[in-house]
């Protein structure tokens, strides 16, 4: 019995803004992941990587499929109508799924330990417990000297270091991180893709990450899917390594330029570029 | 093997001298007026009205003080036109310990801003909450909506006789009068304020396990704040501005009442002393809400 998140068959239909011109923003997706996992979404702008993870954050919901987040072993029951299922789908946002924003989803009017805190004082956790656990995870991000920093006084890896250790403090199943990564500047970027494989590594929580960079994406999971504009669906699933390797030996240059990655690198990158010259 | 060589920082110290001086470049005084010279350190090139700006407005008080000065000391304009900066002070005492129309300056000072500010804190308990109802409820904003769009854009003056027969010549219709002026700009801003609150935020908020009520209050609410207090900056300055209105009718004391009976009896000096220490007020309360902003919305701008 481990912790399952189970797409089954999930489609979302917009609405157009004319009538009967629906845009099918998702179709037909499958997707289990299970604790431990780290699946990266890549793919061509308007692929439905922001739907998908909307709809794992309970944001929006499917117009058709099942979605559950629950203990099964192998698949959940087949039948929608099954206990079991009903009980565990997903009808909205929820603790126990931390999502992190690309930016903006900070509160300017907290500082950072505050920041940290809020979710725990949403739970009505004492301030001193809340502001202990949120040290923890400031200090696991290495920020515990900014604790009293204002957050627009950060840089911006900075604030997704904030972001980072807010949904961690909350302790959720699952972390999913809507291209937290894309507006930094490349070096700041390689140093927080190995802060989050190495939380991912201490906690082994289920993480939902999305880029658009595909060196970013080889590096970060443990299962990349790539997916495709319309309909936006999962067209690849490919099983990845390079961030254990990374986890043992400790050099991600080393990682980055090593045959293999370059050479998938290229095949994804050969993926996703005839996807967008089919787009345009 | 590699041609990567690394600079040795010392080394630039003695290749300044090397550096020529920027030789100036000829262009038409013109072709630099057209576009902005390049920004000094510290400061952003093309930014709009760059550079501080305090000293010039000290030079236009002074200005303008020392052109009144002039005009009645050298009688270019006649006294019950426009009397002098002294002949204005002397009034200012006078009443100040005399009074006009039966009330010292203290007690006109007293009614009025007891008027303008319990409309103010009325206007600001059921402004705020209904403007912020308007931004978060459909509902709310279906109702309310159409009411304050109709009467925000009508000047006082012309629901005063509205207000008079409902409410009477007392203080309430005074009061009414002057809240109604506020309640509007107050309540649209709370709107525009809950308008302003990035989604992601409240993304944020409801993906931490929050209800409704807690992003209303520990979101919705904070990210309002910088709005709502400019509203209030606003909605006093109506507050003002129809101040001389709601005194019209069957005042005996207050700012406006004054002006007016001084216009009245072509006391011109007591009308500008009058006008003066409005504007001095509200000038005062907009330094207190200026300090406020500061304290309370540091983040104002930058979040």
């Amino acid at each position: 019995m481990t912790l399952n998140l189970n797409l089954r068959d999930v489609s979302v239909v917009y609405p157009g803004r004319v009538k009967g011109q629906q845009v099918v923003a998702l179709s037909g997706v499958n997707l289990q992941i299970a604790a431990g996992d780290f699946v990266v979404a890549l793919g061509a702008s308007g692929c439905g990587k922001t739907t998908l993870l909307n709809l794992m954050a309970g944001f929006i919901q499917p117009t058709r499929g099942l979605m559950t987040l629950g203990h099964y072993t192998g698949t959940p029951p087949v039948d929608a109508q099954a206990g079991a299922s009903l009980r565990d789908q997903i009808t909205g946002p929820g603790a126990d799924r931390g999502v992190v924003f690309q930016k903006h989803a900070l509160l300017p009017w907290l500082n950072v330990l505050e920041n940290v805190a809020f979710g725990l004082k949403l739970k009505g956790v004492a301030k001193k417990e809340r502001e202990e656990r949120a040290m923890h995870f400031l200090t696991l991000t290495g920020l515990a000297d900014f604790r009293h920093h204002a957050v627009y006084q950060l840089s911006g890896g900075m604030q997704q270091r904030v972001g980072i250790a807010r949904a961690l403090t909350n302790d959720p199943h699952m972390l999913l991180l809507d291209e937290p990564l894309g507006a930094l500047d490349s070096l700041t970027r390689e140093r927080l893709q190995e802060l989050i494989l190495d939380i991912w590594h201490r906690t082994s929580k289920m993480m939902f990450f999305i880029t658009h960079d595909v060196e970013e994406a080889l590096f970060m999971g443990t299962r990349l899917i790539i997916m495709s504009p319309r309909p936006g669906r999962i067209s690849h699933e490919i099983p990845i390594d390079f961030g254990r390797q990374f986890l043992q030996s400790r050099n991600a240059r080393e990682v980055k330029s090593s045959p293999a990655f370059i050479a998938l690198r290229e095949r994804v990158l050969g993926i996703i570029h005839g996807d967008e010259e089919i787009a345009a | 093997m590699n041609s990567i060589q690394s600079v040795n920082p010392a080394s630039s110290e003695s290749g300044m001298t090397d550096i020529p001086m920027a030789a100036p470049t000829r262009t038409s005084l013109l072709a630099r007026m057209r576009r902005a010279a390049p920004a000094r350190p510290g400061e952003q090139y093309g930014a709009p009205g760059n550079g501080s700006s305090w000293r010039i407005s000290l030079l236009t008080v002074i200005v303008v003080l020392a052109a009144w000065t002039a005009a009645t000391h050298f009688g270019y304009i006649e006294p019950l036109f426009l009397p002098s900066p002294q002949s204005v002070w002397l009034q200012f005492i006078d009443v100040l310990t005399e009074g006009f129309a039966d009330a010292t300056l203290m007690t006109h000072v007293g009614w009025s801003a007891m008027r303008v500010f319990g409309a103010f804190v009325l206007a600001v308990l059921t402004a705020v909450p209904a403007g912020v109802m308007m931004g978060v409820n459909r509902v709310a904003r279906g109702l309310l909506d159409p009411l304050v769009e109709f009467y925000r854009p009508l000047p006082p003056l012309a629901y005063l006789p509205l207000v008079v027969i409902w409410l009477g010549i007392g203080e309430v219709s005074k009061i009414v009068l002057i809240y109604l002026a506020m309640f509007a700009p107050l309540a649209l801003s709370a709107r525009a304020g809950v308008r302003s609150v990035a989604i992601e935020q409240i993304h944020a908020a409801y993906s931490m396990g929050a209800t409704r009520s807690q992003v209303l209050w520990y979101v919705i609410a904070p990210a309002a704040l910088p709005d709502i207090l400019t509203g209030m900056r606003i909605a006093i300055g109506f507050g003002w501005t129809t101040l001389v209105a709601a005194e019209m009718v069957a005042a005996t004391a207050g700012l406006g009442f004054m002006v007016l009976s001084a216009s009245k009896f072509m006391v011109t000096d007591v009308v500008i002393m009058g006008i003066l220490v409005i504007g001095a007020m509200a000038l005062l309360f907009d330094v207190v809400m200026r300090w406020l902003e500061r304290r309370l919305v540091p983040w104002k701008g930058r979040g």
